[in-house]
């Protein structure tokens, strides 16, 4: 430690170790630098102690080594004085040292590690008993003041860590490429040598799993840490990659610290630690370009001389040092440096909240190529982020009249302003809306929380337990509600874009249908609470617009905007569409490519893209004549497009049973609504939460796959299900069925937390897909099952009286000789007075528009033309 | 009470000296609250401390204690403040230990490099008085408070002092209500009338001259906003809670001056002053003249606001309820005959909107609200003041209500459904915005026909959830957040309401007075004060009875439920089953019974059979779900 160029941070042992004292600073720059470096403490590190560049480097070689910084084109001369402070980095030190391949990079400050927290450590500083810093002589016990990281032994870990620590499990995509048993780190070094971005993005928990110690310092003590890490770093990169040239120096960003900070939680004893919250951006705020340096010069003598920010503010220098006139030094803004920030509003995501309570916001800064990474609406993890940084309370100080007796002295308002430098920003939107396979928001479970959730999954009747804790107020509808039960779990999602096929939908969609009044409605609000991204839209109220996306543009930036609608924002959760039914044609078309392909294209204003929209639909729908009608079949009943229909793989009937021992659960089950005590409610929301954590669980953790037998039962399943139809001559299954029947399969092996899906799987979509068959599929006219009313919108029997009918006109037509045109009418009276079957007007429309379809005659308004 | 001045003249005093006393040990904030609370539950300790709601802020001694009877309109961000710090005394260099809790402003020389500085935090609420406070509640309470204020000398009560802002406002805001006795009364709030711009459109947030909106939920509202600052149990509070606060008044004019202070040119280079916009400012830094910081010391829920009724002590509350039990059923038969006089001699709608007004969400099921009692009444003589005159009367019945007039103007353009303004930081009210068991009249005989637009779709939508859920969906911009909410609707129209509602009852008038409203004034003025009040009490006591039904009742009910469909399944539905419950329910509370009895159960069923054999025509066409 012999040279104090080399030791900016001087200030953790001791001031008097520096042989240059502000005080005899000349106007040669480098020790101006120096001073620079010294006072600017906060922000600098002592440089490792064992460090071998201790020569003092040369000023010439110092100046044309900032001056190859791209960013900032001045005057050699003053250009390390513009440069921004530095802490010790590489730059300062390894210039003249034979491995000097950092020669050509700068440092580049950060700002995002709070210059604003100087002056406390100044402060702190001058209290001369906190000496806990030793002797230089100690070497290696050297800590920084007030905390107990040696810069050494940090700067070897870490060093260490990057050399070696391997994580053959990550599944991150941004690891995406890199070879999982090489230490992983070397691999990002080496990328940024190819790519040129000099950063590096550390995740806190690899750090943890390698030196739980380093990550605690890490966590305790950022400011000092993290710009030991940079170090370190930089060393180790411009050993390997010698000749490589960056931008500046490689800063190290570290994520994912573990102590994860709800925004709620935030309290003072984290103030200058490392956290991570998430939440969601509410607004942004224009750049703003934050002064580092100022730089003044005299009028009288054009001396120059530059001042730091100090408390966000810069004291401007009263008298000309060179030529002692006062008050002659102006600021040359064109000649002070600047930094980048931006102020970000973030906002509390509404997962984590208290009910009943608002939001919570959060000033964030980001600095430098930080700034505008987010927009307002993003959700981010704002993952890491240093220190909640307390500004002094100067903010306020009242100066003018005086309240107190001393005038000179000052009222402060006792009130700190918080806020939070960001050192690194994640998003969990990005990866829903473009993202691959991944569930964006990994819940985290406790231990105890998994246990439990466990052990409910261990019961034999968990299926049962959980499909009666879903909506209790809602009685009986027990087949309806393991069909929703399995749609919130869904199924495997599946990836054939290999083979052409594209993603296989894992959702799964259902329809209930049914007399008004059957509590349908608030199934539907049930499950939008229950799903952490459920949107809740009324067939009525919602516009084609509304559920996809559109795009606007932004009044003031004249950006082009995509908002997203309610199906896109359900992504990975479950749409409720109310009143499917009276939903307009053109709204109900975007739902068929949503349905199925799982994605919604979009090509307006001039952007065409396709949105990821995996979401299950839960559709309520009334029937068109306000009751149902049993004589009817149920695309008679509630009018729907059947080529809707088949894409849902469950449509329920909600009727009213009619029977006595219904009624009397019935009227027990709603009493008993009505007298419950407070408690036995509250042990029923409990289990709402339970039921939460369990499908959160299972639908991150748990991908079942089929098993052989598995698969030999769906085949069979299949193969019967067409058999039932083909006495018939119908088809009676579809390969859409066969789907449907898998994503049972697996959804039902998820509620067990399976991952093999085995036969009892498949024998419960079997019956859940038969029993739903059963109550929407069946031909009112035969009593039979038939699937074509769902996939063709009529039944094989009424397809065949269609014909029949045709038939018995064409005949009497012929019979009544060459008559090349009839009333409608009469053709219509004759045909019924010969037909054994009464034959409405809507059949005998139908059989002319088959004869008219053949050829065979024309209707031309009342009257009918033979061809 | 000389001796209960100090804590209530220079409660910072006594502060002060147990903080002294406790020599930096913590616990002494905890010896605070525990003397105030102590000091609180003494006999009528309540009543001698003024309120701000009834005492205008400028007779209000500085730093002395208030209470303030609000709602939780917003809740700020939590904030860091010095809990306590070291000053240095610039001549004697000698340094004293300060607290500042209870403060927002520091004494001269914080030495802001102390390690003895201690961070604490705390949290804002901004409260507003509670939204559709009827007169008699607020008179009522005014005349309960001993508290004796004395007027300060420098101020001289006469008109012209006012400026010219608040003359031009008091000659164009029609104030029909005033009425001559309460001339004094109203004349102190209308001091700060500078308090709602009109809602929906949204004031010119760069005009920094424009009157400060105070936020409150229903439009033409006045009355003191504050900012209470919580120390204690923040998560305790929720928005729309009512409580009663009783905290440290804190008007100092520096808080002012120290927002008006800022140099404009200063915000580029202090990174603090650029992180509030002006409107923020505006917002969470309102001058204390005008919005009063309150630092709590302690905080009593209501759970009604009935002064009526005693609200300290929950034995207290016992009494008096188990007194008024055995009235109950004699109150209830006057009630009943005053309200059918009142409905125009229709007797059945009168007993249905006497259950409507004693009902309250008690409990939810999941989803479900149980206890809501929506009333629609349909077959109000249209284009006639037929529900506003209904209003008033219930004006003088409940404690806090509100009369929405669903014009197609107002459905378009009134912000109903509170939302936040991220730009100002802060929850822009709503006139859904309401306390527990207000109730809420809307009037669809206005409606006419016509276009709405976005914002009245939304509206309806609103109002729509509101009656089937009991919730509001506040619009945070890129979310919507749902805030459950108790909220007693009763739909006045002219045929069935658009609007969903649990029971519809048609109103069948036997009597046809030639003038409407002189008849409902003549009926009205009839009615004793202490009979009214009677009502008053009767009503916030029936709300809260407990309930229950027996087994051999449960029994009963459920086979006569399936009697019922063994009939005719299509007559009775779950649904059905559901309302009749709610019927059964308030029928039994209304007598003051407080489980449900066979013959409470057919009664219930027979006025609903009455009922709907009555609007049996009306219900056939529109059989979809609300």
């Amino acid at each position: 430690m012999s040279s104090p160029t080399s030791t900016p941070g001087g200030r953790k042992r001791n001031r008097n170790d520096i042989p240059a004292t502000p005080g005899s600073i000349g106007s040669t720059s480098p020790p101006s630098q120096r001073r620079r470096g010294q006072d600017s403490s906060n922000a600098d590190l002592p440089a490792m102690p064992t460090s071998p560049a201790t020569d003092i480097a040369s000023p010439t070689v110092h100046d044309t080594s900032l001056f190859s910084s791209p960013r900032r084109s001045v005057l050699p001369s003053e250009v390390d004085m513009s440069s921004p402070l530095m802490y010790g980095t590489p730059s300062s030190r390894v210039e003249g040292t034979p491995r000097s391949g950092a020669r050509g990079t700068p440092a580049r400050q950060r700002p995002d590690l709070g210059s604003v927290r100087k002056a406390p450590q100044v402060d702190l500083h001058s209290d001369a008993d906190g000496a806990v810093a030793s002797e230089p002589s100690v070497g290696q016990k050297l800590v920084i003041w007030g905390t107990d990281v040696n810069v050494g032994t940090c700067k070897e870990k870490f060093q260490r860590f990057l050399q070696r620590f391997i994580d053959p499990t990550s599944n991150e995509d941004e690891n995406a490429g890199l070879d999982l048993n090489e230490p992983l780190y070397m691999q990002k070094l080496e990328e940024i040598s190819v790519v040129g971005e000099p950063v590096l993005n550390v995740n806190c928990g690899h750090v943890q799993s390698f030196d739980a110690d380093l990550y605690r310092q890490l966590i305790c003590y950022p400011q000092e840490v993290i710009p030991t890490f940079d170090m370190a770093v930089n060393e180790l990169f411009f050993e390997r990659f010698p000749d490589s040239i960056l931008e500046h120096q490689i800063q190290v960003r570290p994520y994912n610290a573990l102590k994860t900070r709800n925004m709620r939680s935030l309290n003072p004893e984290d103030i200058d630690q490392m956290i991570t919250i998430s939440g969601m951006v509410i607004r942004t705020s224009q750049l703003i370009p934050e002064m580092q340096e100022a730089f003044f010069q005299c009028q009288v003598c054009a001396f120059s001389t530059r001042v730091e920010v100090d408390r966000g503010r810069i004291a401007e220098p009263a008298v000309c040092r060179h030529c002692n006139t006062t008050h002659s030094l102006a600021l040359i803004h064109n000649r002070s440096a600047f930094s980048d920030k931006q102020m970000i509003k973030v906002q509390e995501s509404p997962d984590d909240m208290p009910a009943g309570q608002t939001p919570h916001t959060t000033v964030v800064y980001a600095h430098n190529d930080l700034v505008d990474k987010v927009q307002p609406g993003d959700r981010i993890n704002i993952t890491d982020v240093v220190p909640l940084s307390l500004l002094n309370p100067t903010t306020g100080i009242y100066r003018a009249v005086p309240m107190r007796e001393n005038p000179r002295q000052s009222n402060v308002k006792s009130v700190y302003k918080t806020h939070i430098d960001a050192i690194h920003f994640r998003k969990t939107d990005e990866k829903r809306l473009h993202g691959l396979d991944e569930e964006a928001d990994q819940k985290l479970f406790t231990e105890e929380r998994v246990k439990t959730l466990k052990e409910l999954a261990a019961k034999p009747d968990v299926y049962e337990r959980l499909s009666s804790a879903l909506a209790p107020s809602i009685y009986e509808h027990e087949d309806i509600k393991k069909g929703i039960l399995l749609q919130l779990f869904g199924g495997t999602r599946k990836d054939f874009s290999q083979t052409g096929r594209g993603n296989f939908r894992a959702e799964v969609n259902i329809l209930l249908c049914g007399d008004p009044g059957t509590s349908k409605s608030q199934l539907l609000q049930y499950v939008f609470n229950l799903v952490p991204r459920g949107q809740y839209t009324s067939g009525k109220g919602s516009s084609a617009v509304g559920l996809t996306a559109y795009v606007m543009k932004d009044p003031e930036t004249k950006q082009l905007v995509l908002q997203t609608g309610a199906l896109v924002l359900s992504d990975n959760g479950i749409c409720c569409i109310d009143e499917f039914d009276k939903m307009s044609e053109s709204t109900r078309s975007v739902l068929h490519e949503v349905m199925e392909q799982q994605t919604l294209s979009i090509a307006k204003a001039g952007i065409i893209c396709q949105l990821n929209a995996r979401t299950s639909v839960l559709a309520a729908a009334n029937p068109v004549e306000s009751q149902w009608n049993p004589k009817k079949t149920t695309i008679e009943n509630i009018q729907l497009p059947h080529t809707l229909l088949s894409r849902f793989d469950l449509i329920f009937l909600m009727l009213d049973p009619q029977d006595e021992a219904y009624d009397r659960r019935l009227a027990h089950h709603l009493v008993s609504l009505y007298y419950q005590s407070e408690e036995q409610i509250e042990e029923e929301l409990l289990d709402m939460a339970v039921l939460k954590d369990y499908i959160a669980y299972a639908r991150t953790y748990i991908n079942p796959r089929l098993n052989e037998e598995a698969s030999q039962a769906l085949i069979e399943a299949y193969v019967d299900m067409r058999k039932i139809g083909s006495g018939r001559g119908m088809v009676s299954a579809y390969p859409r069925q066969l789907e449907s029947l898998i994503r049972l399969a697996e959804a039902h092996a998820k509620v067990r937390f399976s991952d093999k899906v085995e036969t009892i799987d498949v024998e419960e979509a079997k019956r859940l897909h038969r029993e739903a068959l059963k109550q929407s599929a069946t031909d009112p006219r035969t009593g039979f099952v038939d699937i074509s009313i769902l996939t063709t919108g009529m039944s094989a029997t009424a397809r065949k009286r269609k014909e029949e009918v045709a038939q018995a006109l064409k005949k009497m037509i012929q019979s009544k000789g060459k008559t090349p045109a009839m009333k409608y009418q009469q053709l219509f009276d004759d045909l019924r007075g010969q037909s054994e079957a009464a034959i409405t007007k809507d059949m005998f429309e139908e059989a002319l528009r088959a004869l008219a379809d053949e050829d065979y005659l024309t209707v031309t308004g009342k009257t009918v033309r033979l061809l | 009470m000389p001796s209960s001045n100090d804590w209530i003249n220079n409660p910072l005093g006594v502060v002060e000296e147990m903080f002294v006393q406790s020599n930096s040990n913590p616990e002494w904030e905890a010896k605070v609250l525990e003397y105030f609370k102590g000091k609180l539950k003494e006999k009528q300790a309540y009543s001698w401390i003024p309120s701000l709601n009834d005492v205008p802020l400028h007779y209000l001694k500085p730093n002395s204690l208030v209470k303030f009877r609000c709602l939780v309109q917003d809740m700020f961000d939590p904030e860091f403040y010095m809990g306590v710090y070291e000053t240095i005394d610039p001549s004697t260099k000698a340094k004293v230990l300060r607290f500042g809790k209870y403060k927002d402003v520091t004494e001269c020389g914080v030495d802001l490099n102390s390690r003895n500085t201690v961070t604490a935090e705390r949290q804002t609420f901004y409260c507003v008085p509670i939204p559709g406070e009827t007169l008699w509640a607020k008179e009522t309470y005014a005349r309960s408070s001993q508290a004796r204020v004395v007027p300060s000398t420098s101020y001289i009560p006469s008109r012209q002092k006012r400026s010219y802002e608040e003359d031009d406002e008091m000659d164009t805001q029609p104030q029909k209500q005033r009425e001559p006795h309460t001339e004094l009364h109203a004349n102190g709030d209308s001091k700060r009338q500078e308090t709602e711009a009109p809602s929906g459109q949204t004031t010119s947030p760069s005009n920094a001259s424009s009157p400060l909106d105070l936020n409150f939920p229903l439009p033409g509202e006045r009355g003191p906003a504050c900012l209470v600052k919580v120390y204690e149990d923040l998560d305790s509070f929720k928005l729309n809670d009512m409580l009663e606060v009783y905290g440290i008044l804190s008007v100092n004019p520096l808080l002012s001056v120290l927002c008006e202070e800022k140099d404009p040119s200063a915000s580029l280079l202090d990174p603090t002053e650029s992180m509030e916009t002006p409107e923020e400012q505006r917002a969470h830094d309102p001058p204390a003249s005008l919005v009063p910081r309150l630092h709590m010391l302690h905080a009593r829920p209501l759970q009604h606001n009935n002064p009526l009724l005693p609200s300290d002590r929950a034995e207290d509350q016992h009494a008096f309820v188990s007194s008024f039990m055995v009235e109950m059923a004699s109150v209830r038969a006057e009630f009943l005959a005053y309200l059918t006089h009142i409905l125009l001699g229709d007797g059945l709608a009168a007993e249905y909107l006497l259950l409507h007004l004693i009902s309250s969400v008690y409990a939810r099921r999941d989803v479900l609200p149980l206890g809501k009692f929506t009333l629609n009444l349909s077959g109000c003589p249209p284009n006639s003041s037929f529900t506003e005159s209904l209003h008033q009367v219930i004006q003088e019945l409940v404690p806090c209500t509100y009369r929405l007039s669903m014009t197609l103007h107002n459905m378009n353009s009134l912000r109903l459904v509170p939302r936040k303004d991220y730009v100002a930081n802060r929850l822009v009210s709503g006139a859904l915005q309401l306390a527990r068991n207000t109730s809420l009249v809307l009037d669809e005989t206005r409606l006419e026909q016509g276009q709405l637009d976005a914002s009245g779709v939304q509206n309806i939508t609103a109002l729509g959830n509101l009656i089937s859920w009991q919730k509001v969906d506040y619009d945070f911009n890129y979310h919507q957040m749902e805030f459950p909410c108790n909220i007693n609707v009763f739909v006045t129209s002219e045929g069935r309401s658009l609007l969903p509602s649990d029971c519809q009852v048609p109103l069948q008038p036997q009597v046809t007075p030639p003038n409407l409203e002189e008849y409902l004034s003549t009926v009205h003025k009839a009615q004793l004060t202490s009979q009214i009040n009677k009502f008053r009490v009767y009503l916030s006591v029936a709300q809260t009875l407990d309930y229950s039904i027996s087994d051999e009742v449960t029994k009963a009910v459920e086979d006569d439920f399936v009697d019922m469909r063994k009939d005719d399944p299509q007559s009775v539905s779950a649904e059905d089953l559901h309302r009749m419950l709610v019927v059964a329910r308030l029928l039994s509370l209304s007598l003051g019974q407080t489980s449900l009895s066979r013959e409470g159960w057919m009664r219930a069923k027979h006025i609903d059979m009455l009922r709907r054999t009555r609007s049996q025509p009306q219900t056939t066409v529109n059989g979809n779900e609300p």
